[in-house]
């Protein structure tokens, strides 16, 4: 059953990732973006992860991509010339290949060649692992600084945009 | 076959792949911001199954930091490219090259 | 106490310096000048009788180490320990009245000489600055500090040859003189560092009494011994105008002729023999560096005596004789006389200083006229001048009981005994040509026929008493100064034993045997006596012949076919200055100029090549600053792909 799962939802996030990286349309590649973390969601709920794949939906899913949209709205891009180019096919398929050949290592080596190391069945968690009280604690214990930190970087950021974005009122 | 923490692995690699492959080969500076994301996305599903199998919440925590941090590289990311966009009227990346030398 | 001698010279110099000279205190010239004179004698006038209470103390404690006075340290580096130590004992007690008591009167007499002179403040402040240093360096118990009293006197000479430096002639007298006294100073730094080597500390009484220690000097191989003699005799060389470095002496005739009095007479040239007598166990030590030393002396005093046959100049006919008389110091301290050459130093400080302020009281009162062939018969004019003067040549000639004869013969008496025979025989006939020269030096200018031009004739006076005073105390002097050391034999007649006080009293201090007579000998001591008295006399009565009574007989000799050549190369001095111009000056200019074109060629061509690498090196690089972003990305996941491949290809 976990296997059945896992290959489904692997396979969707690979298909629609792919779908965003080729898409002629921006706002279709941002609705492949969106179905992607819903897949990869589900994926962490089968690590047993729930706080951190409904905060994946909520803020990625939810947040950013909604800003990604509004701007690819705002600024109505819509342009032949910037789609997925067929030139320079060699690179592309240099590419492909490298990433092929990684893989095939991969596979063979640690995959098929490895012994029983980390079945996920085999390794059993508390109860609670990935629960909101058991992540809260950490955060707010061992964790606090860098939470408090990253309040900071958001700030820093807010301030970031807004200059940015200004525009010079002479 | 048992599902093992090196499919989860191969699969963040692939999706970590996927995301380079769109940065490099795109013009479209907002496609080549979401590759930028995907790759985040697969870092961090790298980090939960990391956690899953060791039993430690850090890399759950060190997850949501990440995200924290995607958030606001995609806001100040936008905002530029809205910036460039008022001033060049393009943002096809292989025009904006002022550091060229 | 020693202290006070030599912290009142300084303060007397920073006073007049600070107040007056920098302008802090303006007031019109005659109270100006009657403060900074003030100060400036009196300064000294009280160094004088301090140093003359500590000499009847030395005397009557008769202990001959002498007071001893140190003070704080000064340098401690590992073995080496120097510090402000002051020594007065017999040797340094003689200098130190000299010095002290003949700066004292040409100090008065500057006030007269430099009457009119628009910087009267900083010439007083110079020249206590000068005495401050030469006391520093005849007081100082350790090398380091003899040799801060020797450079500073080189600076103070620098300063006072150059004064009046509006004249860039005179100014380059002043660099001459620097420079040359420099690469003698070499010579004595290199003989410290042997003392320390060897000797492993530079105090006076450490090292001094280890060199005499016979046990310890086995060990140290005589050429160590004779190269530190020579290298100090080197450091001699340069300060006391020997040849090959006295080229200097006469070009600082330069300055103002109390300061010709001062230094180049009878006290900054007299300190490399107080040098030599200071370190006479390391000459007695040594026979080789000792024939050196006295043959270069006599060349030397030969050399000079026979260029000031012919000057022309009154100052540099008395700059030559002080070479020459230089020369017969050496001469006494080189062959372990040490007595005999100190006297001699005492001696000729009266007379000779006694001489260039006659001189300068000529000058003064020919309206800055030097040429003796435009004087004469000046007598009638400067009636204390000239009778000066003559009792000043006539001691520098010898004749019997001015002091000049005591001095003179014992130093002729001592080469003769301790077998320098053919040394002997030159001195004997410089003896005679110092005769020659310099009555010839009075007889042109204060006798015979006047040839004082019209316009000088008028304002011919005498110099006030400010001048004529410091003469007259210097003409008693130089009669009565010799009897302090009437030599050992006259008084064996009268049955009293060691006459000589003032041998007995400078050989208390010196670590080392006096030798005694060696072997019989040809002619015995009234022999030598009526010898140098004969070459005295006949050098004074060869000048009358030729200047007073027959002067025409003298152009015979300098325009005669086969020896003319020898006065004009005598007038020319040699061309030894010519001679160094041509092999060192242009030597060095070249060197530099080398130099310079080394610099600017190599080492900067090298830095700017290094730079303009750099640069091409970056402009190269830049090239791959594509500007897009995507060939970045590719670059560096490239990387990313080689990096992987290469950990999995490790993996096993």
């Amino acid at each position: 059953m976990d296997t059945i799962l896992f290959y489904f939802f692997a396979s969707a996030a690979l298909a629609s990732s792919i779908v965003v990286v080729v898409h002629r349309n921006p706002v279709g590649s941002i609705v492949a973006l969106v179905l992607t973390l819903f897949t990869t969601s589900v994926l962490y709920i089968m690590l047993s992860a729930q706080f951190v794949a409904v905060v994946q939906v909520l803020v990625y899913a939810g947040a950013i991509m909604v800003l990604f949209m509004f701007t690819v709205m705002f600024l109505i891009l819509r342009d032949e010339s910037l789609n997925f180019d067929a030139q320079n096919v060699p690179l592309k398929v240099s590419l492909v290949l490298a990433v092929l050949l990684i893989t095939g290592m991969f596979v063979q080596n640690v995959i098929i060649g490895s012994s029983n190391a980390g079945k996920l069945a085999s390794l059993s968690v508390s109860e609670d692992f990935g629960s909101i009280e058991q992540v809260g604690t950490s955060i707010f214990t061992d964790y606090i600084l860098p939470f408090e930190l990253t309040s900071v970087l958001i700030l820093i950021a807010i301030i970031g945009v807004i200059v940015i974005s200004k525009r010079s009122t002479d | 076959m048992e599902i093992t923490i090196n499919h989860y692995i191969l699969l963040s690699f692939l999706l970590f792949a996927i995301g380079c492959f769109g940065v490099i080969t795109r013009k479209n500076l907002i496609i080549v911001l979401m590759s930028l994301e995907l790759m985040l996305n697969a870092a961090n599903l790298a980090f939960v199954s990391f956690s899953r199998f060791y039993n430690d919440n850090t890399g759950q925590v060190f997850m949501l930091m990440s995200l924290v941090v995607a958030a606001c590289e995609v806001a100040v990311g936008l905002a530029l490219v809205v910036s460039i966009y008022h001033n060049k009227q393009t943002i096809n990346i292989d025009v904006l090259k002022l550091l060229k030398g | 106490m020693i202290f006070l001698i030599i912290l009142l010279p300084l303060i007397g110099a920073a006073l007049n310096g600070l107040l007056f000279s920098s302008g802090l205190i303006k007031k019109d010239h005659e109270s100006e000048r009657r403060i900074v004179s003030i100060i400036g004698c009196s300064s000294i006038l009280l160094a004088a009788l301090i140093s003359t209470y500590l000499f009847i103390q030395l005397i009557q404690n008769d202990n001959p180490a002498g007071i001893i006075q140190n003070s704080f340290t000064w340098i401690v580096s590992g073995e080496l320990n120097i510090s402000f130590g002051f020594l007065f004992d017999n040797i340094s007690s003689v200098m130190t009245l000299v010095i002290t008591w003949v700066g004292f009167l040409i100090h008065v007499y500057s006030i007269g000489y430099m009457h009119n002179d628009k910087s009267y403040a900083r010439y007083f402040m110079y020249l206590n600055l000068f005495i401050f240093f030469m006391l520093v360096l005849v007081l100082g118990n350790n090398f380091p500090l003899m040799f801060v009293g020797w450079e500073g006197v080189g600076l103070a000479s620098y300063l006072l040859i150059g004064f009046w430096y509006d004249d860039t002639q005179k100014a380059y007298a002043g660099r001459k003189a620097f420079i040359v006294n420099r690469i003698g100073d070499f010579g004595f730094l290199i003989a410290i560092f042997l003392i320390f080597l060897v000797f492993g500390s530079l105090n006076f009484s450490d090292v001094f009494s280890q060199a005499a220690n016979p046990t310890f000097m086995e060990n140290v191989p005589i050429i160590m011994i004779t190269a530190i003699a020579l290298l100090l005799f080197v450091g001699a060389v340069g300060k006391s105008a020997q040849f090959p470095l006295y080229v200097w002496l006469p070009d600082a005739m330069a300055g103002p002729t109390p300061v010709s009095a001062l230094i180049h007479a009878a006290t900054m040239v007299t300190a490399g023999v107080y040098m030599v007598t200071r370190c006479a166990v390391f000459f007695s030590a040594s026979p080789l560096a000792q024939f050196i030393v006295v043959t270069i002396a006599v060349f030397t005093a030969f050399f000079a005596a026979t260029i000031a046959l012919s000057q022309t100049d009154i100052k540099k006919v008395l700059a030559y004789s002080t070479i020459s008389q230089l020369g017969f110091m050496f001469m006494g301290v080189g062959i372990g006389a040490y007595a005999a050459g100190m006297f001699h130093l005492v001696t000729h400080a009266f007379f000779k200083a006694l001489l260039f302020l006659g001189a300068g009281s000529v000058i003064h009162a020919m309206s800055d006229e030097q040429d003796i062939r435009k004087m004469g018969a000046l007598r009638k004019y400067l009636p204390i001048t000239s009778k000066t003067f003559l009792v000043g040549a006539l001691a520098i000639s010898g004749l019997p009981l001015l002091s000049g004869f005591f001095s003179k013969d014992q130093i002729l008496g001592q080469l003769y005994e301790r077998g320098f025979t053919i040394h002997f025989a030159v001195a004997i006939i410089t003896a005679l040509l110092t005769a020659l020269y310099m009555m010839r030096l009075y007889f042109l200018t204060f006798e015979g026929k006047s040839r004082v031009s019209e316009g000088v004739m008028k304002k011919l006076h005498e110099s006030p008493s400010t001048m004529t005073v410091p003469l007259i105390v210097l003409a008693v002097l130089s009669v009565l100064g010799g009897y302090v050391g009437v030599p050992d034999f006259v008084g064996e007649i009268f049955g009293v034993h060691h006459i000589n006080a003032f041998k007995e009293f400078v050989w208390a201090a010196i670590p080392v045997e006096q030798h005694h007579t060696l072997g019989h000998h040809f002619f015995s001591h009234w022999d030598l006596l009526v010898l140098s008295v004969v070459a005295g006399l006949l050098g004074i009565g060869l000048a009358y012949y030729f200047y007073i009574y027959r002067p025409k007989h003298l152009n015979k000799i300098t325009r005669n076919e086969d020896f003319g050549f020898l006065y004009n190369a005598s007038n020319s001095k040699w061309y030894i200055d010519e001679v160094y111009n041509h092999t060192f000056v242009r030597g060095f200019n070249e060197i530099s100029k080398l130099s310079f074109l080394f610099d600017l060629n190599i080492i900067d061509g090298l830095i700017n090549k290094l730079a303009s690498f750099t640069s091409g090196l970056s402009d190269f690089i830049s090239k791959f600053q594509f500007g897009l972003v995507r060939a970045y990305a590719a670059v560096m996941t490239a990387g990313l792909i080689v990096i992987i491949y290469i950990l999995f290809a490790t993996l096993n």
